[in-house]
């Protein structure tokens, strides 16, 4: 018996369905690079044709046949060597199209695996916002901005050989930067992606993430039905309607809050959520109405409040509120919690106030959808400004020159 | 031919999913019209397909149909007119086209289809169950079920040669399981050109073509006084088809050289076994890996893998089966009040079985519906099963595995 390695990639419906396909087929290419058998598949039960939503794609590989066989004809591995999150807002967790509740973004990951992550912010923003694992496990950072693009476009951004980069580094074992440079040249026939993938390698450092670290909920979870428990006739109860709830100063009971389905909540497929000024709002009532998925909440005083275990965060309150700076979009990796923004500025008006300020000062980090032609540029000078993107010695310079000097000699034909 | 075979290109490798290798199958055929409608798991071999007719790589009339009735009516006709024919469809959507399927083989038509095996709706599921394709099991249309993305392709080149053979002229559907096959890449051999040229000669429809110069009328309105001696021209077909399977897979074997061996089933770890499963699909993986360890337990079990169900190799397999000390047959889809309550195939095995000089205890287990995986422990349990009616404990007749009760 060989060895059976596996590695996932957690991606973002439309926006990252190429980018992860790439990815595993990388993998898979560079095993075999290594003398190694390998498939590459997505997960059958996701539907990644819907915007935001988590998926994953699978590579498993196999130093032979008869050992790859253990990992086929299976929807995902039971344990991964390897889990990617191409965007560092699936560090929350994950709950794809398909029922299985919400799953921790190491749930697969085998004791002392890696985690590998693009992302702006340094390795103590992310640990919180994922959940807490029994065992320890490595952590990777690549620097970037998560690559998204649509479902028929690609972004060429390197993201992928970097990855492949990545892994030649953290687990020489399964193959290394010479195979992955060696796949390159045969899927893609590029020399700047191997010369990418091998600063990425060079480049990978790994920190290791105790059991007393990262968030301590425990994510909602729930049993299935045995068949004689189930109702014939392909029948399920709907949801009850909802009721009106109190206010937490005044505890006058008024409004209304639908019920929600209890086992699938869909707020992982959120990247960026509404941030709401109460005080500004003048009850026009169309984010209420406008909401795609029914996540406001009617509250007593008549504001509408977004609930954050069914926002999707698509953006649409934003766009069709009438007043400036009432409902902004703000990244989800600003967030530790679903708590409600409503609450908050019920308990504590001026708190609120700087909470508001602090978070929408960041205005533009929307992680995909741009309000106007140009946002991109003027994003990145915003990071830079706020210091979001450190640039060492270099004033001037873009996220994509800091991205591709990461990656090599992409774009300035030298390094160093 | 010895000449082309030393000068042509080598093979090439390709890591593609078993959709893609049908699609890659359908160009090197040079299938001249191929319809499609989409439906999950079929519908990545029609993007595949799109993909080579847009690079310039495969040059046919692909017609995206309104629905899967008149994908299937499209080919048919354009198969009696004589071209070489590809379609497919799943679930409900191979259901919707079932008028086109029933008259299909009634006028011989040698099409070619891939049916990405889907669980029927209602409720609507992505899974593998084989009830679609089982469900033209008695009309006259070939089936064969494959496991991997390189028996996908060598199979569809395979399936071209038989159905297009003038002693056949059926059309054969290639059982593709969803997700596992169809969804999955992995290294395929993709041979060149010159061989496939050799292999597969150009469809003949010969004195059935529809064509001004050849003055025929196909398919008019008949009676009790003709349609019985029509359903018995069908019947000689699919007796003369298992034959033809043999010829074919032989050359096939000669000119890529890759020997399928018994192409009607394949056969693991039966030489010493006591007890065997019987299945088809991509459910092999998971039996040969359980078969694997259990035999380094001392278990003897081995593994039939069923591969054409229509024409079903009745004498074979009933010859191989008699050997065992008990038969296993694992069903990925059901037959309501069916004998013993089994399973279409497990129904199937047991009649081929009754006039067998040696009939061993059989078991019908009916398995991973709606694409649940067949796990590794399911299969130790149906054998575990098998050894005890091999030492004479009587098992059920069918029993439900990995359901939750």
């Amino acid at each position: 018996m060989g060895r059976l390695f596996a590695v996932e990639i957690v991606y973002r419906g439309i926006f990252q369905k190429n980018l992860a396909k790439n990815i595993s087929r990388g993998i898979a290419l560079a095993a075999r690079a290594n003398g190694k058998m390998g498939i590459s598949f997505g997960r059958y039960g996701d539907s990644p044709e819907r915007n935001g939503i988590p998926a994953k794609n699978f590579a498993v590989i196999g130093t032979d046949e008869e050992t790859l066989q253990e990992g086929m004809a299976k929807y995902e591995p039971k344990e991964v060597d390897i889990t990617i999150s191409v965007d560092d807002t699936l560090l929350k967790g994950v709950e794809s199209w398909a029922w299985y509740g919400l799953q921790p973004i190491n749930r697969l990951l085998r004791p002392g695996g890696t985690l590998i992550v693009t992302s702006m912010h340094e390795a103590d923003a992310l640990i919180p916002m994922a959940h807490r694992k029994e065992t320890p496990y490595q952590l990777a950072i690549l620097k970037g901005t998560p690559s998204f693009s649509g479902l028929w476009v690609y972004k060429d951004d390197h993201t992928d050989v970097r990855i492949l980069g990545a892994i030649a580094r953290v687990l020489p074992e399964l193959f290394t930067i010479d195979d992955v440079e060696q796949a390159i040249m045969e899927e893609w026939n590029d020399p700047l992606k191997t010369v990418s993938a091998r600063k990425s390698h060079d480049r990978t450092a790994t920190r290791s993430v105790q059991p007393t670290e990262g968030n301590p909920d425990h994510p909602f979870e729930f049993t299935l039905p045995k068949w004689h428990e189930m109702r014939e006739g392909v029948v399920i109860p709907s949801i009850a309607r909802g009721a009106g709830f109190a206010d937490p100063a005044t505890e006058q009971v008024g409004g209304f809050r639908p019920v929600r389905n209890p086992t699938f909540k869909k707020f992982t497929t959120r990247t960026m959520r509404p941030v709401v000024d109460f005080e500004t709002c003048v009850k026009c009532t169309l984010c209420w109405l406008q909401c795609p998925d029914s996540c406001f909440d009617v509250t007593p005083d008549g504001l509408y409040d977004a609930n954050m275990e069914a926002c999707c965060g698509c953006g649409v309150c934003e766009a069709v509120c009438p007043v400036e700076n009432c409902v902004t979009m703000v990244n989800e990796s600003a967030f530790q919690d679903n708590s409600s923004q409503w609450e908050m500025w019920k308990k504590d008006k001026p708190a609120y106030k700087a909470w508001l300020q602090e978070k929408i000062q960041h205005k533009p980090e929307r992680s995909h959808g741009f309000r106007y032609r140009g946002q991109y540029q003027d994003q990145i000078k915003t990071m830079v400004a706020d210091g979001v993107l450190e640039v060492p010695g270099k004033e001037e310079i873009t996220i994509t020159e800091r991205v591709v000097s990461d990656m090599g000699e992409a774009s300035s034909g030298g390094m160093e | 031919m010895a000449q082309v075979l030393e000068t042509a290109a080598k093979e090439t490798e390709s890591l593609i999913s078993g959709s893609e290798a049908i699609a890659v199958a359908c160009k090197l055929a040079d299938v001249d019209v191929i319809t499609a409608y989409p439906i999950r798991p079929y519908d990545t071999v029609m993007q595949y397909v799109a993909k080579l007719v847009s690079n310039g790589e495969l040059d046919c009339e692909y017609i995206v149909a309104e629905s899967e009735h008149s994908q299937f009516e499209i080919v048919k006709h354009a198969s009696a007119a004589g071209a070489r024919v590809f379609c497919g469809s799943s679930g409900v959507g191979w259901m919707y086209a079932f008028e086109a399927l029933t008259v299909t083989p009634a006028l011989r038509i040698p099409m070619v289809a891939m049916v990405g095996n889907r669980a029927l709706d209602d409720p609507g599921a992505f899974g593998v169950e084989h009830n679609d394709a089982l469900a033209v099991r008695d009309l006259g249309w070939q089936l064969v079920w494959v496991d991997n993305a390189q028996e996908a392709l060598d199979v569809a080149l395979i399936a071209y040669r038989v159905a297009e053979d003038r002693r056949v002229f059926l059309p054969c559907a290639i059982g593709c399981d969803g997700a596992f096959l169809t969804h999955s890449q992995t290294q395929v051999k993709i041979p060149p050109q010159e061989w496939v040229n050799a292999f597969l000669p150009p469809y003949n429809r010969g004195d059935l073509l529809l064509h001004p110069d050849n003055p025929i009328t196909v398919a008019p309105q008949v009676n009790e006084d003709w349609l019985m001696e029509i359903r018995k021209h069908n019947d000689e077909a699919m007796k003369r088809s298992k034959i033809v399977i043999k010829e074919v897979y032989a050359d096939f074997a000669r000119i890529f050289g890759r020997d399928y061996g018994n192409p009607y089933f394949e056969e693991y770890h039966t030489e010493d076994a006591d007890v065997v499963l019987v299945g088809m699909g991509t459910l092999s993986m998971p039996v040969k890996v359980a078969i694997r360890r259990m035999r380094q337990e001392g278990k003897k079990v081995g593994f039939v893998r069923l591969r054409w169900f229509r024409p079903f190799p009745t004498e074979e397999l009933a010859q191989t089966l008699g050997r065992f000390k008990a038969v296993g047959v694992i069903d990925r889809d059901f037959s309501f009040g069916s004998p013993h309550l089994s399973g279409v195939l497990a129904t199937e095995v047991r009649a081929a079985l009754y006039p067998a000089a040696t009939r061993p205890p059989l078991a019908g287990f009916i398995c991973g519906l709606g694409g649940r995986e067949v796990t590794v422990p399911d299969v130790q349990r149906m054998s575990d099963m098998l050894l005890k009616a091999a030492a004479g404990e009587t098992q059920p007749l069918t029993t439900w595995i990995g359901i939750r009760e």
